[in-house]
């Protein structure tokens, strides 16, 4: 393969072009899975024995299965329904871009609860007394001792989570969304010239997701001034102060 | 005809070949599973190499197969027939796309991300191994070859065991993809299935659960082969 530095240049800013529609995705569905992993995982945690039986069978279920199928069914099997056709949600369930965010956040929701009770678990026991022996109670026991300390435990986790979420948006390309692999087939579709082509592309996700993970990075190191060594100067309390606030 | 004759196995029922498709999906995990275990512990080796540039090939690999998207991954393999598969790794000696069936496009696609993450199970594993044993080895004079073959590789087995079961549920996930080049395995059946009768959901419902059984029973077949792996470690010394 011969390099034609004009077509790659002309791929890659055709292909940056759709880079919105997959940020869209990723950042639609991560967000959108997180409110609902929230709800699952206090449903697992704190739910009584009902509520947790879903919160696990909703794990095992969205964690077990294939993405592919799990779109598929929301894109082509719910239509099949005239009831579905007919209701309040064939607006939302007869567009490939919302139905794509749909399977997209349902399916993270299954991983992003998991890491979320992992990092709740990692919250020592006795943190949490001392909290309630200073008069904590409720949600500023949560706001104050629980949530930071589990927040730092699930951010590496989290991190991989996010990732694995970039490249899933690809699957989007498969009910019709023209985000960055839609966008790269139909130019192949007209050039007929496929390797350049995704090669291009797969350099784009490497680089979202370069950056992806620098942030991540960024956010880790901002949340953990406890495992840094102190300057000599600054003291203490100012610095916690920083992160809780 | 009502959907328990569509998904059985009488004359219109799309049950044995369902069946014969989770059959291939298995078949095509497995064989991903050992063309990533070979390039796994090839990249792992690389990883942990004294050599710069060795390690710089490893990371290298590990970033591009991680972090690229398995479809774009799939689609690479498949379409760039023998110039993708030349670029990496000449030891299969395909040439031209046409030649390469869907199947082993798919096993040596989903195999490529099945080494990225296989690498890093192996190196964190080799990192598990108590350098107190390698010592010991060497002071009771092992060589090189006889060292890895009785320390490290049975360590390094065992503890990567866990991560290995990872991986395979990854890759099992990952072959549904294989589907866009026409593997009939479980998920591009199911697809055909739900077109030609027109009932998506109750094949889609079912290819789902078909899934759901295989990534339950692989958890139950990891579980039991790390039970029976921590059998050995129960006397040793200084384990926990």
């Amino acid at each position: 393969m011969d390099f034609d530095v004009a077509f790659l240049l002309s791929t890659f800013v055709k292909l940056v072009a759709a880079v919105p529609m997959t940020l869209g995705l990723f950042a639609c569905s991560v967000s959108l899975g997180a409110v609902f992993a929230l709800g699952i995982t206090y449903c697992r945690v704190s739910g009584g024995p009902l509520l947790s039986v879903f919160a696990r069978a909703y794990v095992f279920v969205f964690r077990g299965s294939p993405l592919l199928i799990q779109m598929f069914l929301i894109y082509y099997g719910l239509g099949q329904f005239p009831a579905v056709r007919h209701s309040l949600f064939w607006p939302v369930l007869r567009d490939p871009f919302s139905c794509a965010v749909l399977a997209l956040a349902l399916c993270t929701a299954g991983y992003q609860a998991e890491i979320m009770r992992g990092g709740l678990q990692a919250v020592p026991s006795r943190e949490i007394e001392a909290g309630r022996a200073a008069g904590m109670s409720g949600l500023l026991l949560f706001r104050r001792i629980i949530a930071p300390i589990a927040i730092r435990q699930a951010l590496p986790a989290y991190s991989t989570e996010i990732i694995l979420m970039v490249k899933s948006t690809a699957l989007a390309s498969l009910v019709t969304v023209w985000e960055v692999t839609g966008t790269a087939q139909r130019l192949i579709s007209q050039t007929y010239r496929t390797m350049e082509v995704f090669l291009v592309a797969t350099l784009i996700y490497l680089l979202i997701n370069f950056i992806i993970v620098r942030l991540m990075a960024l956010v880790e190191y901002r949340l953990s001034p406890h495992l840094r060594e102190r300057p000599v100067s600054a003291s203490n309390g100012g610095r916690q102060g920083e992160v809780h606030g | 005809m009502s959907w328990i004759d569509l998904i059985g196995f009488g004359e219109h029922g799309r049950g044995a070949i369902l069946l014969w498709a989770t059959g291939m999906t298995l078949a095509v995990t497995a064989a991903s599973l050992g063309i990533g275990a070979l390039l796994g512990s090839i990249i792992a080796a690389a990883k942990l190499s004294a050599s710069r540039p060795a390690r710089w090939l490893g990371d290298a690999y590990t970033t591009v197969f991680r972090g690229a998207p398995e479809l774009l991954i799939i689609y690479l393999v498949y379409f760039g027939g023998s110039q993708a598969v030349t670029a990496v790794g000449q030891w299969l000696n395909y040439e031209g796309f046409l030649g390469l069936p869907s199947f082993l496009a798919g096993a040596i696609a989903v195999g490529l991300i099945s080494g990225a993450y296989q690498a890093e199970v192996y190196r964190g594993a080799y990192q598990a191994v108590s350098r107190g044993e390698l010592d010991a080895a060497r002071s009771i004079g092992m060589g090189t070859m006889l060292r890895f073959r009785r320390i490290l590789a049975p360590q390094i087995l065992r503890f990567s065991l866990p991560g290995l079961g990872n991986v395979w549920q990854l890759s099992l996930k990952d072959s549904t993809l294989v589907s866009v080049t026409g593997l009939a395995e479980l998920m591009r059946t199911s697809q055909i299935a739900a077109g030609s009768t027109k009932q998506y959901f109750l094949f889609f419902i079912v290819g789902g659960a078909l899934y759901l059984v295989l990534t339950t029973l692989s958890d139950r077949v990891f579980g039991f082969a790390e039970r029976r792996v921590a059998r050995s470690f129960r006397h040793s010394l200084g384990r926990h």
